[in-house]
């Protein structure tokens, strides 16, 4: 479902070149559950951000889905942004003026679907996770982990193919932290291909497949057999 | 993204931001409103100057002293004044120019009325019988000043409305003798109404036989001369034979001026236009005051909504979209403040209507528009710099900070 080929990206910072990407080559399957770790400046969140088409290579192709992207213009990137990657951010970026309700339906809007559809939508994601009662709450109004969710139902309300989670739980205590753990778990279940970055040595652990990140490159990868988050 | 989906977004923003909108409004309202009301001050000058105008009648024409237009050579160094208009030329006008059947001439001054213990500053109009009906100027009571040979003068008068009033109460002012500095007059007629005339109040002014009132003023100057062209004669062709006879009086020097209304009503409608026209667009600017600060405005919403703008962009909003939400907060902005401006700017002409009936404001539909398009217009441009910075942020730069 993802290939990278031989990615490369490199940023200018003052006279200097730091080589975020370095030659990064990456298959991932479908339905696949992926953690990647690693120390700051490894280029997790640059893997984040290029597997998320919201940034580009300098070098090397990617593959979402059987399209190359490395050539497609904005526009074009920003529809299969829409239509097949769903993000969770650390500090949620909810829209503090829209309410959870809005603030899911948000990607429907902008794709301009019709308001009955978006309403059924809305509805049965709200029901999922639990936030039926809270839909008409403003973010402020929330817990950090009420806030996470409904930024998840917003990545999931596209219904994407892949979901890319960059520390999701790092804002949260531990058991809001786990309630998101488990629903993101349960969501790669259903067929999402699922994608953690995180510091957090247990939640990376919980995956199938670690991605260890060093210098810019992919160090291990390796798979777990039984992982223990299945249990 | 739907356009109903768009204005909900819209206008959450401009909720959410109350200050920011009322200031942006109140700008582009302001701006607006005084567009239209100067435009309706403009337009309100100038049809009262054409309405004057107009109530001189197309059939006259005015003999004033001087040349309208200069040489552009150096004013003689001596004192060679334009000779003045004097009764005996206009004898001989009255004689030899055929297109004329009708003569007034006017000597104008001030000097003080009294009768009885009351007196008053009081305009003095020497004229004669014409004036009247070439004026349009109706007798409320008595009769109009006696037809006359120019140069006899008579001891009476017509007075305006006002005067009367102010002198007699309300008493009548037919037949008593009023005292104009060292000379007595009898009132034979009061004049009806205000009788404007080019902001001057006749109901304010004594008329006197004009022979009388040179020599009141002890001058043989005329100050104006109205003619009246013979119907069926060609208006610019009995000007020109005037101008003639003149300079032929005036041992051909070309030294007076001979205008008709038509040609001053054209001259000044041009000019009033254009008056109009200009300050419009000095008020204009205001509207591009108000398009700078809805630019300031924009860039420090963009500024702080970067997060927002990187999420919409993670959410699948490319540029364009971005860009668009940006203007559609500007237009509407503009929009809802040209509607309240436009509202303003026309109550404040009907204000002004109100304060000063005699005076036609009007908001034309033109300048209507021209606002309305010109404040949409700035605001939209203006806003196109902060958009497109919103449109070409990195949505992950625009993540990263918060």
């Amino acid at each position: 479902m993802i290939e990278l080929r031989a990615i490369d990206r490199t940023f200018r910072v003052g006279d200097s070149e730091v080589h975020a990407l370095r030659d990064v080559n990456l298959r991932i399957a479908r339905g696949e559950y992926l953690s990647v770790m690693g120390p700051s400046g490894s280029g997790k969140s640059t893997l984040l951000n290029i597997l998320g088409l919201l940034d580009r290579p300098d070098g090397g192709e990617y593959l979402l889905g059987g399209t190359a992207t490395a050539a497609l213009g904005e526009e074009a990137r920003a529809r299969l942004r829409r239509e097949h990657i769903g993000f969770v951010f650390q500090s949620y970026h909810l829209v503090p003026r829209l309410n959870a309700r809005e603030n899911i339906e948000l990607p429907m809007l902008l794709a301009g679907v019709a308001p009955r559809a978006r309403k059924q939508a809305v509805d049965e994601v709200l029901e999922r996770l639990g936030l039926t009662d809270r839909a008409h709450h403003q973010p402020s109004q929330l817990s950090g982990g009420q806030r996470q969710r409904v930024a998840i139902g917003r990545s999931i309300v596209m219904k994407p193919e892949l979901l890319l989670a960059d520390e999701p739980t790092g804002n949260l205590d531990t058991r809001s932290g786990t309630e998101v753990v488990a629903l993101l778990e349960e969501l790669n279940r259903e067929g999402i291909t699922l994608l953690i970055v995180t510091h957090d040595v247990a939640l990376g652990r919980r995956a199938q497949r670690h991605l260890g990140m060093r210098d810019g490159a992919i160090g291990t990868d390796t798979l777990t057999e039984n992982p223990g988050a299945r249990g | 993204m739907r356009a109903a989906d768009l204005l909900g977004f819209t206008l959450l923003v401009l909720r959410r931001q109350r200050f920011r909108s009322l200031m942006l409004l109140v700008s582009v309202s302001i701006g607006v409103a005084a567009v239209l009301l100067l435009v309706a001050l403009g337009e309100g000058a100038r049809g009262y100057v054409m309405r004057e105008f107009e109530f001189i009648g197309k059939d006259i024409v005015v003999m004033f002293p001087g040349r309208k237009s200069t040489t552009g050579g150096l004013p003689p160094v001596t004192g060679v004044a334009a000779r003045e208009i004097t009764l005996p030329d206009l004898a001989v006008v009255a004689r030899t120019v055929r297109g004329v059947d009708a003569i007034a001439p006017l000597v104008i001054g001030n000097a003080e009325l009294s009768f009885g213990s009351r007196a008053r500053e009081a305009v003095v109009i020497g004229s004669n019988a014409d004036f009247f009906p070439m004026r349009h100027l109706d007798i409320a009571r008595g009769q109009a000043l006696p037809p006359l040979d120019l140069t006899v003068g008579s001891p009476v008068a017509v007075i305006g409305a006002t005067l009367e009033r102010e002198l007699f109460g309300t008493r009548s002012a037919i037949g008593a003798w009023v005292r104009l500095r060292d000379y007595r007059f009898r009132v034979v007629g009061v004049l009806q109404g205000r009788g404007d005339s080019f902001g001057m109040d006749l109901s304010e002014a004594i008329f006197v036989p004009v022979a009388s009132a040179q020599t009141l003023f002890d001058t043989q100057a005329l100050f104006r001369v109205l003619f009246r062209v013979r119907a069926g004669a060609d208006v610019e062709a009995t000007k020109r034979e005037l101008l003639a006879r003149m300079t032929a009086l005036h041992d051909g020097n070309e030294d007076v001026t001979v205008v008709s209304p038509d040609a001053m009503i054209s001259t000044f409608d041009g000019i009033l236009r254009a008056l109009t026209l200009a300050i419009g667009g000095i008020a204009a600017i205001s509207l591009v005051v108000a398009g700078i600060l809805v630019m300031n405005l924009m860039l420090m919403s963009v500024r702080q909504r970067t997060a927002e703008i990187g999420l919409l962009k993670a959410l699948g909003a490319p540029g364009a979209q971005v860009r668009t939400l940006f203007l559609a907060e500007a237009g509407l902005v503009a929009a809802a403040g040209v509607l309240l401006g436009t509202g303003a700017g026309y109550a404040g002409s009907v204000l002004l209507s109100l304060l000063y009936p005699e005076v036609p404001f009007q908001v034309p539909l033109w300048a209507t528009l021209a606002a309305a398009l010109f404040a949409l217009a700035s605001a939209l441009l203006f806003a196109w710099l902060p958009a497109n910075r919103a449109a070409a942020l990195e949505p992950v730069l625009a993540l990263g900070r918060r």
